[in-house]
């Protein structure tokens, strides 16, 4: 009995792990008999067999990635729009996309900056136009265009439009901008990882959208895709390109779509002139809290009385980083990561720029000896307790590295880097590929 | 008993770890076996024998001088041909290492060096039983078609087995623009299969395992150098165009019309600025005309003629459409070289600057404020382009390897001059087999019929060339002070060039005062291409074509400046003329969009120079016509 449930369960995580893989494996290129009957197959059992399939989504015969992709790329195409504004500085792009939501030249995109100005819209057959804000959802952070055009192709808002995890999907965008005036926007092939609720954060600001989103396990969002689309295998629209955003648990760039069903209501009542531009500000300047502190690593500082007090130790909390550390009374903090703090105020300072989910390093002196601690804010949980006790290691729970990964660590937190940077650009960082690359 | 109790809960929970191990693996056989259908297990089955046929052929490139920088590249011909980015080799110098899959390191030559396009051509060396892959057609791809990445991301691979990724084509036509006038993406594919630092070089297959692509280049903002799902190749057919040319151990390259075409209200290439000189111009190409089609590509709007014209080689003759007054011009134009003489060395010589934000669409990764100890200026190099060059301007002399110095010969304005050296032996060889005569002394007298001027003679000597006609004679003296008269009338000196022809004859590479094998391109109305030699002599500058097979020189082109057409003599109908040795029937004189006249040869003497015979003044020369 037992056996017969691993076997199943074994059976299933194969069937869900494998079933989108296996569909992207098939080939079949014009010319080449046997593949083309191979994937058909292929993909009519997969239409069978995966049980996150939805039912209107079963492939027809015939059908190899690359017709899938041309006819939906042909459905797709011509109601996609580019979209150029404000912007055009490093790290600011004035470019997205949009897609068109109505015959007459309704546009919905993503509320951003490049909107800051008259925006041009450029259509799929070249044609531009200067486009006409109607108004926008500064929650959902979308915002309707309108040109001054008709007879359009167009996606109909419709909120039975939806997908599940392991749905395949396309997605469509002009991202970096690669195609300009009539060329064809960038496809890219994906899969619903999940749907979820949006916890991201955009610099330290938390987004203001914390609804159901799609998290997609390719890399989709990027500068200019915000306000593309994703589709299913036959070219239905299942939801909206976000903008760029990080999650605010693990810091890493998500991406993600606002589900169709999501964005029915909002649009329409932009359309019905219901905009509320400042619906989302109170939203808005709820900012993180400000970095670390000494305290909420479990350091209790002695008091700073002068310009320069040195930052000695006064006492550890009980049960915090600190203490798991073993940081003691009367260390003196030398080095926040790498940088020296001869105050109180400058440590408070260096600990402040870290956000509050990163790692500090903190070099301590005691008497003579030098020691190098890593400390978080994260309240330990029982279970690391237990691990900490019984394994004996790091006694805050963070693998210790070479300082080389923990700089990388540090890295992070910096607007524009990444968690893997590990170019092989000398043999310094070569040796210190392997320890970035398990950080994470 | 407590202790007991442990023991044997932990035995038994080894069992049933063992025991889920064991269902767990049965399962999975179980179902690969029972519950995936045939026709998946068949495609994945084929995936992978391509990848294990193809996988072979990727190699692992790096400096001679470390191994801690490098990229990736294909073997494309037994003999050890690969293809890789020019940004990968050029920090290499001439000389690289190249690790194959089976854990083989071989040493590599640089062959030839496409800076603009961003490929370079090397050779492995030391066997001829290299594994190598088969060229596609990237023209046929289309965005949605499944692809293979393969190459060493990350120099991952020690034993330079290397990495597959897979994805689809996001965007076929791409264009990227350059970094100042190199490192430009015209026509390039786009892929959402990973590219990563240390993919620079390697191969972008298609489902089959045809190379469809050369990666080089990947959309890097601020996520750091790794993949975002935006990669690019330079297409196959672009490279195969310039495979001939880069053979030629030359810094070859890329074209130019002399026009400025921007898009009118309809979307089409209007003709904004065109050069007078420009071979365009003297085609009939007019401001305000519309470009319609180049080559065998429709072209609608500027960013599709830009797009197609980067792909071509300086110096080839591509078919040309454009509408004038409404109505459709077809003809042929010669691409202009986009460097000037030197400015390629020069330009390659400086650093690769990354360009500036104004050229670029998209913005680049800033350094970041952590790393600025690491890097130096110019270390952040091109940063849209994924190695890395360390020393990349700066090659340390160090000692070549005994086999690469053997295939190695610096000259300046080529990659290897070596391979242009071997080329040309290889055209004198066979020019020897076919032509007659090939003693240098020999004075050549050709009679015969001009289809419209009646019977006519040629004299030829390396002073002195006289063509008579019914209506008078045409005397050219050669010498190394004064271009040649283009004499006849007309004719855009058809007496000179068929001097140039008598010397490649007779004397071959060796006879004239500068011979270079340009690489291969093709004749205006034939199919396939030909192999050129470009040679001056006398103030002037031909271009030769021969027969790729044959050797038998088919066409000469001699030109005495850029700015005016060259006079064409298309030779056929070779015969065999005094032993087995062969020689053209058939000479057809060209001169712009005009036939000048077809020669018959009827008969060819050659006689042993006269040196007492009085040269004539060149005075004599001026009327030939009356």
């Amino acid at each position: 009995m037992i056996a017969r449930g691993i076997v199943c369960f074994c059976l299933g995580i194969f069937l869900t792990l494998n079933a989108p893989h296996v569909w992207a494996g098939p080939i079949a290129q014009q010319g080449s008999g046997n593949q083309e009957e191979a994937s058909q197959s292929a993909i009519d059992t997969q239409g069978g067999s995966q049980e996150t399939m939805r039912p209107d989504a079963a492939l027809p015969a015939k059908r190899t990635v690359r017709s899938v992709v041309a006819e939906v790329s042909n459905l797709v195409q011509p109601k996609l729009v580019k979209i150029y504004g404000a912007g055009g500085l490093v790290q600011l792009e004035g470019y997205q996309t949009g897609v068109l939501i109505s015959s007459q030249g309704h546009v919905l995109t993503v509320w951003s900056t490049v909107l800051d100005t008259d925006a041009t819209v450029v259509l799929f057959d070249g044609r531009r136009f200067r486009a006409e804000l109607l108004g926008a959802d500064l929650r959902l952070e979308i915002a309707v265009l309108k040109i001054d055009a008709s007879e359009l192709e167009f996606f109909e808002l419709k909120s039975d439009a939806d997908a599940a995890a392991g749905t395949r999907i396309l997605a469509f965008s002009n991202l970096f901008n690669v195609a300009s005036g009539g060329e064809p926007c960038s496809v890219q092939r994906g899969i619903v990882a999940a749907k979820t609720s949006l916890a991201a954060r955009r610099g330290t600001y938390n987004s203001p959208y914390k609804g159901p989103v799609l998290v997609l396990d390719a890399v989709t969002n990027n500068p200019g895709a915000a306000g593309g689309v994703i589709v299913d295998y036959r070219g239905k629209w299942l939801g909206l390109l976000g903008k760029e955003l990080r999650s605010a648990s693990s810091n890493t760039w998500l991406n993600y779509a606002i589900p169709v069903s999501a964005l029915t209501e909002p649009v329409g009542k932009i359309l019905s002139g219901q905009s509320n531009l400042l619906a989302a500000a109170e939203d808005e300047n709820k900012s993180l809290p400000d970095g670390l502190t000494p305290e909420v690593l479990g350091l209790v500082l002695v008091p700073d009385v002068l310009e320069k007090t040195p930052p000695f130790v006064d006492s550890v909390l009980p049960r915090s980083s600190a203490e798991q550390a073993g940081v003691r009374p009367d260390d003196l903090v030398m080095y926040v990561g790498e940088v020296l703090t001869p105050s109180c105020g400058r440590m408070r300072e260096e600990l402040r720029r870290l956000d509050e989910y990163s790692v500090a390093r903190v070099t301590l002196l005691r008497g003579s000896e030098v020691i190098e601690v890593q400390l978080r804010a994260e309240p330990l949980t029982a279970e690391s307790d237990k691990q900490t006790e019984s394994s004996g290691a790091q006694p805050d729970g963070v693998p210790t590295e070479p300082v080389s990964g923990a700089a990388k660590d540090k890295g992070l937190q910096e607007e524009g880097s990444s968690a893997t940077t590990d170019l092989p650009r000398g043999a310094s960082e070569k040796e210190s590929a392997p320890t970035g690359q398990e950080s994470p | 008993m407590k202790l007991g109790l442990a023991l044997v809960q932990h035995l038994w929970g080894r069992a049933v770890w063992q025991v889920c191990a064991a269902f767990t693996m049965g399962a999975f056989v179980a179902s690969l076996q029972g519950q995936v259908p045939q026709p998946v297990l068949k495609a994945q089955a084929e995936r992978v024998s391509v990848l294990e046929r193809i996988c072979p052929a990727v190699t692992a490139i790096f400096p001679s001088t470390a191994a801690d920088n490098g990229g990736s590249g294909v073997v494309i011909s037994a003999d050890g041909f690969a293809l890789t980015n020019f940004h990968v080799v050029q920090p290499c110098g001439p000389s690289m290492k190249c690790g194959l899959s089976d854990g083989g390191l071989y040493d590599a030559v640089l062959v030839g060096l496409d800076p603009t396009g961003d490929v370079a051509l090397i050779k492995l060396l030391g066997r001829e039983d290299f594994p190598y892959v088969e060229l596609g057609d990237s023209d046929a791809a289309r965005a949605g078609d499944e692809v293979y990445v393969i190459g060493n991301p990350f120099l991952l691979a020690m034993d330079f087995k290397p990495t597959v990724t897979f994805g689809l084509l996001s965007g076929t036509g791409r264009y990227q623009y350059p970094a100042g006038t190199l490192l430009e993406y015209a026509d390039c594919l786009q892929t959402d299969a990973s590219i990563n630092p240390g993919n620079s070089g390697g191969p972008l297959f298609d489902a089959q395992g045809r190379l469809i692509g050369i990666n080089g280049r990947g959309s890097f903002e601020k996520r750091g150098r790794v993949n975002v799902g935006v990669g690019y190749a330079i297409s196959i057919n672009q490279i195969k165009k310039f495979l001939g040319d880069l053979k030629s151990g030359r810094i070859v390259d890329h074209g130019q019309l002399g026009v400025r075409v921007i898009n009118d209200s309809r979307g089409r290439a209007n003709v904004a600025d065109i050069l007078e000189d420009s071979d365009a111009y003297r085609r009939g190409l007019r401001h305000e005309d519309f470009i319609v089609q180049v080559a065998d590509r429709e072209v609608q709007g500027s960013n599709s003629f830009t797009n197609v014209i980067a792909t071509f080689p300086a110096g080839w003759r591509i078919p040309f459409a454009y509408l004038q007054d409404g109505k459709r011009v077809d003809t042929y134009v010669r691409i202009a070289p986009l460097h000037r003489p030197g400015e390629l060395a020069e330009v390659m010589a400086a650093p690769v600057a990354p360009p500036s934000p104004k050229e670029k669409k998209q913005d680049k990764e800033q350094p970041r404020p952590g790393q600025e100890k690491k890097e130096t200026p110019e270390e952040q190099g091109p940063q849209d382009e994924l190695p890395h060059r360390d020393d990349a301007h700066d090659p340390k002399p160090t000692e070549m390897p005994e086999g690469v110095k053997q295939v190695y010969e610096a000259k300046e304005g080529f990659a290897n001059y070596y391979f242009n050296r071997k080329a040309q032996e290889r055209l004198d060889a066979m020019r020897k087999a076919w032509a007659s005569p090939t003693e240098a002394s020999m004075e050549w007298q050709l009679t015969g019929k001009a289809n419209a001027r009646g019977a006519f003679t040629i004299r030829l000597s390396d002073k002195v060339g006289r063509m008579t006609l019914d209506s008078g004679e045409a005397v050219v003296l050669f010498g190394e002070d004064e271009a040649p008269l283009l004499e006849p009338p007309k004719s855009g000196g058809l007496v000179p060039a068929a001097a140039v022809w008598r010397r490649f004859v007779t004397q071959g590479t060796a006879g004239m005062e500068e011979a270079v094998y340009w690489g291969e391109a093709p004749l205006p109305g034939k199919s396939g291409l030909y192999d050129v030699l470009m040679v001056r002599q006398w103030l002037t500058e031909s271009r030769l074509y021969f027969d790729r097979s044959s050797g038998e020189l088919r066409c000469l082109e001699m030109f005495v400046d850029d700015a005016s057409d060259p006079c064409e003599l298309w030779f056929s109908e070779y015969q065999p003329l005094r032993g087995d040795k062969l020689f053209p029937r058939k000479i057809e004189v060209v001169h712009g969009d005009a036939v000048y006249d077809v020669l018959q040869v009827e008969n060819a003497e050659w006689t042993a120079m006269t040196t007492a015979e009085p040269i004539p003044a060149p005075a004599a020369s001026g009327e030939v016509n009356p």
